[in-house]
């Protein structure tokens, strides 16, 4: 058993989602930026999608009931142990009665927790993820939680410390064109391939929120609502681009003008209020004729 | 759009409807999520298939089923017709409350698609003389149980939350509940019977 003793600002028990139920209105959620997700699950020689901690700017202090091995990913945080600074991306035991203090991440902003066994958590749809948007899964953290740990599956890897991915300060992520793209002026999609936006700090587990240059439509009028995707840039009237993470709607109405390319999603999703961002365009699957 | 979901276009909800009929019995090999809209059909794919293949597959299918009679549900919404925006709508449409009302029970319905939030079903009627638009500045909170217009749909808010459409009453029906199988009341393709809430 571990007791989260401080919950810090968001911390929400996340697999890799429940996909396979839009048609139920249900997303996919899950980690936000799965492959650190996954990572932290093998360190401690989990199942990929094991339900662990996903973190939001740190500041998670954990107790171990009984002894457990766990391991941290994603947004690099200084972690201490019973005072004593401890590794990322690498197995560490907390021995019964120690406490591991998780501190505020210097870059990103989410940080995974896995532990040996993972989390054993009620499950929605085959998935314990917490969607922030829909209410699905579990509520979030709160001080004082205590979580049961399950069984070990096989062995912790015989590694002492994966490297971390690099931190880029302003991430050029790439994009492939539309369905959307003529709804908006050729200037516009060259705005969008070209300028620096901003990361807002109204950006949540459903979207990343842009500011920057308005991104001018061409078109007038209400599109039909239609299917969403993760790191679909959808367009508000004020042209202030959104890049969907995990929670994001599974319709929506306005057009998304391109989308992120999967590899790059778990990027956009580590961005801080602040962070600078660039575009740049790719090709996309070559479309042949339909119907 | 984008590496692994392929939006289909269709000419109307019908074309949507029969599509997502034909994706229901048989479902392309790789595809994840199958998503029906008003005019369009998203499906999304993982990293087994590609994207030409899925292609190819929606070009091939048999978009000519007819809806399974025997199998289709029909679900009875009784409705209690006091919503917010009913004076909105009647002003809209040009008719009186009471002709709304009317108008709104007499029309065929039938669960077009569903999204927005789990369990929210975007249900077509056949009175298009009812379709009304969304409302300028979307409400920061609509009751559960909402039942609005917008379009030429009917919604019904599972549970409190944001909202555009014009509220004209609200049900009692539990639209979503994880102990149930499916958790949504209202599937694609099932008939919705508006009824009027006995007081």
């Amino acid at each position: 058993m571990i007791e989260v003793v401080l919950a810090g600002a968001l911390t929400t028990v996340q697999d890799l989602g429940r996909p396979g139920h839009a048609h139920l209105g249900v997303g996919r959620s899950g980690a936000v930026d799965r492959p650190s997700l996954r990572l932290a699950n093998r360190l401690v020689g989990n199942p990929e999608d094991a339900p662990a901690l996903e973190l939001t700017f740190g500041g998670l202090t954990l107790r171990a009931h009984d002894s457990v091995t766990v391991a941290l990913t994603g947004a690099p945080a200084r972690l201490t142990l019973e005072g004593r600074p401890g590794a990322m991306h690498a197995a560490i035991t907390v021995a019964a009665g120690e406490t591991l203090e998780i501190g505020m991440p210097s870059r990103g902003v989410r940080t995974y927790l896995a532990v040996r066994g993972g989390l054993v958590c009620d499950r929605a749809l085959g998935s314990a993820s917490t969607d922030v948007l829909s209410g699905l899964g579990p509520p979030p953290v709160t001080d004082g939680v205590r979580f049961a740990v399950g069984r070990p599956t096989a062995p912790v890897p015989g590694v002492d410390v994966v490297p971390g991915r690099s931190w880029p300060v302003e991430p050029v992520l790439r994009l492939l064109r539309g369905p959307r793209d003529d709804w908006f002026a050729p200037e516009a999609l060259e705005l969008l391939g070209s300028a620096r936006f901003e990361a807002t700090p109204s950006s949540d587990r459903v979207g990343v929120r842009l500011d920057g240059p308005p991104l001018t439509r061409v078109r007038e009028g209400e599109l039909p609502s239609e299917g969403m995707v993760e790191g679909a840039v959808q367009v508000p009237p004020d042209g202030h681009p959104v890049v969907f993470l995990a929670d994001h709607p599974v319709t929506g109405g306005y057009p998304v003008v391109a989308v992120v390319h999967p590899d790059d999603v778990p990027v956009a999703a580590q961005l801080r209020p602040g962070d600078g961002v660039r575009f740049r365009f790719v090709p996309g699957p070559v479309s042949p004729p339909l119907g | 759009m984008g590496l692994h979901g392929l939006l289909v276009e269709c000419d109307d909800l019908e074309e949507v409807m029969a599509l997502h009929r034909a994706l229901d019995a048989e479902r392309p090999h790789g595809v994840v999520d199958v998503v029906p809209a008003a005019r369009t059909v998203l499906l999304t794919f993982g990293p087994t298939t590609s994207w030409a293949t899925v292609a190819a597959a929606v070009t091939d299918l048999d978009t000519g089923l007819p809806p399974r009679s025997g199998q289709e549900r029909e679900v009875v919404i009784p409705v209690t017709y006091d919503g917010v925006d009913l004076d909105d709508v009647a002003e809209l449409t040009g008719m009186g409350r009471d002709e709304v009302v009317r108008r709104h029970l007499a029309a065929d319905h039938r669960v077009a698609f569903t999204g927005f939030a789990p369990g929210f079903a975007y249900v077509v009627g056949s009175d298009r003389g009812l379709d009304v638009p969304r409302r300028a500045t979307p409400r920061t909170r609509v009751p559960a149980g909402s039942v609005a217009l917008a379009a030429e749909f009917t919604g019904i808010y599972p549970r409190e939350g944001p909202g555009g459409w014009q509220l004209i009453g609200r049900t009692d029906v539990t639209l979503w509940d994880l102990d149930r199988d499916p958790p949504a009341l209202l599937t694609p393709g099932t008939r919705v019977r508006f009824t009027e809430a006995s007081s």
